[in-house]
């Protein structure tokens, strides 16, 4: 039962085979396709990441402190920007800390350089990736948020929500640079060492003593936070070029660490 | 090429070159360097000495690698893709592969495609990386090992798909530590000890190269008697008759039926691949 097939590409030995670039792009969605597809499946990931931060929410702005949050309206507005940024933390910083770490290991990586897989496009797919994992997170807090007393308007929800799946950006670059040190089985530990001072040393659920702002002035947790309450026109501290140059600088400074680790550790 | 790791001489000046539309085979013991080879030409990683060129061009880039299909040894794909998805993804990077459907027809994968690649047996695994290593329809075909761990059904599957692609112009390399297998498809064997090509060149010359056959036979005549003649190597004596090896069969096939006229069950046997490898990898790696 041989299917008539041609098995090999008989046109020309020699001649390098043009890729239109639409099939170039293509591969770039496929592959963005896959990588979210492969993460919605994984419980490990899919299930704290999507609904930890809508969970933790309901459960100190109605349940715990319904009460209080009803009678205090910028109360009600931080408690939900603090669970947001935490759920815009985590898709990015595991998501890349922990696959890159285990692709690298597990010789996934190295099959896919040894393909043809356009040079970019399994980074780009974890970007997108984490990208569609906010915008899922987003969508559950802002289903939320009525029950948390938010007076905010659809276009200010809109805001936020688009400055924070732009925000995923920083934290992934955190993951990558990450993941292309550490290996599979120390990702985890390594990602939680940031992550969980991250939380609470940013300002972002909890006031920050005055001896402890200078990490939240280098923590992109802190910066994404106050962008997001500019985006809003809520007052925020510090510059809006300030946060958007420290989002930018940490994105592109640990990317590229990370690129120059992966290079030189093929 | 050379390659070193530290001190150990992964490669040591190896000089190996495909043809079109030629099965090459690599054989060679465990740590000869044979995955090291692949490595170099797939570009990941970069010899020490010397060049790898795929189609002429480096292999770092990519317009050569998009006729170049890969199975290598180790490689934990996404466990939470289904195949068929596999199948597509890798499809994605070229430029003119077969549809998904067809890759899946053609390896014999089709009962797997909604299955989850992680709940899948290792021969079942290696089919799967076998159906991505061809969904490009690539002029050149790298397998590290491809029919490890597969069941004689599948490995004649997979060895009926490389016959295919030869036929279709397609050059394979392919390493194995089945000799069977080398023997069975290969236009070219290339043997590799210690980083070094010790031998290459076509099946039967390698058999040639060890000039040795054998000659088997039930005989009345005394193994000293035998062992005395010219061009005879070794005499053993055991239930199934007396066995010669010997690198002229002619000459002794005639004196013994000269000398013993009730001479039965006489057979005579060129040296295996097998015995031609393991004399050739005795030889060089001490």
């Amino acid at each position: 039962m041989n299917p008539p097939v041609a098995l090999a590409e008989n046109s020309g030995w020699a001649n390098a085979t043009a890729m239109p670039l639409s099939r170039v792009l293509r591969a770039y969605a496929v592959e963005a396709k896959y990588e979210s597809l492969r993460m919605l499946r994984a419980p490990g990931f899919a299930v704290p990441f999507l609904l930890l931060p809508v969970a933790l929410y309901l459960l100190f702005a109605v349940l715990l402190f319904g009460a209080q949050i009803g009678k205090d309206p910028k109360g009600a507005l931080y408690t939900f920007m603090g669970f947001s940024i935490l759920g815009v933390m985590g898709p990015g910083m595991f998501g890349f800390g922990v696959t890159v770490a285990m692709e690298r290991e597990q010789g996934l990586l190295k099959l896919k350089r040894a393909l043809p897989m356009p040079a970019a496009a399994s980074l780009v797919a974890k970007m997108l990736m984490s990208m569609l994992f906010v915008a899922i997170v987003m969508a559950t807090m802002v289903a939320a948020a009525p029950l948390g007393h938010l007076q905010l308007s659809a276009g200010q929800l809109l805001s936020v929500s688009l400055v924070n799946i732009a925000g995923s950006l920083p934290f992934c670059a955190l993951g990558f640079f990450i993941g292309s040190l550490s290996s599979a089985k120390a990702a985890p530990a390594f990602v939680n060492l940031l992550y969980l001072p991250m939380i609470y040393l940013s300002a972002i659920l909890f006031p920050l003593p005055k001896s402890m702002y200078w990490f939240a002035a280098i923590s992109p947790a802190y910066h994404l936070d106050q962008l997001a309450f500019a985006s809003m026109g809520v007052a925020s501290d510090g510059a809006t070029a300030i946060h958007l140059l420290v989002l930018a600088g940490v994105t592109l400074a640990f990317t590229a660490l990370a690129l120059r680790r992966m290079a030189r550790v093929s | 090429m050379t390659k070193r790791f530290g001190s150990v001489v992964a490669l040591d000046e190896l000089d190996l070159d495909v043809r079109r539309g030629e099965l090459l085979a690599v054989l060679g013991p465990n740590g000869a360097g044979k995955t090291t080879a692949i490595s170099l030409l797939l570009g990941l990683q970069q010899p020490d000495s010397g060049s790898a060129r795929l189609f002429g061009q480096s292999p770092n880039q990519i317009a050569p690698r998009r006729q170049v299909g890969v199975m290598m040894q180790e490689a934990a794909l996404a466990p939470e893709l289904r195949v068929r998805e596999q199948i597509d993804l890798v499809a994605s990077y070229y430029p003119d592969p077969l549809t998904p459907d067809d890759a899946l027809a053609i390896t014999g994968t089709t009962p797997l495609k909604k299955r989850p690649y992680g709940k899948l047996s290792t021969g079942q695994k290696r089919q799967v990386q076998f159906a991505l290593a061809v969904v490009g329809r690539p002029k050149l075909l790298f397998l590290d090992e491809p029919t490890v761990g597969l069941d004689i059904q599948s490995r004649e599957m997979v060895w009926a798909n490389l016959r295919r692609l030869v036929a279709d112009g397609c050059s394979i390399v392919l390493t194995t530590h089945y000799l069977e297998e080398a023997e069975a498809l290969a236009d070219r064997v290339a043997v590799l000890a210690k980083g070094r090509l010790i031998a290459s060149g076509t099946v039967s010359e390698m058999r040639a190269l060890v000039v040795r056959k054998r000659i088997t036979c039930r005989t009345t005549l005394a193994s000293e008697q035998v062992a005395a003649w010219p061009d005879v190597q070794t005499v053993t004596r055991d239930q199934h008759g007396l066995h010669i090896t010997a690198s002229n069969t002619e000459n002794v096939v005639r004196r013994l039926l000269a000398a013993d006229d009730d001479l039965q069950d006489l057979e005579v046997q060129r040296a295996g691949l097998a015995e031609a490898f393991t004399e050739l990898t005795q030889e060089n790696v001490k």
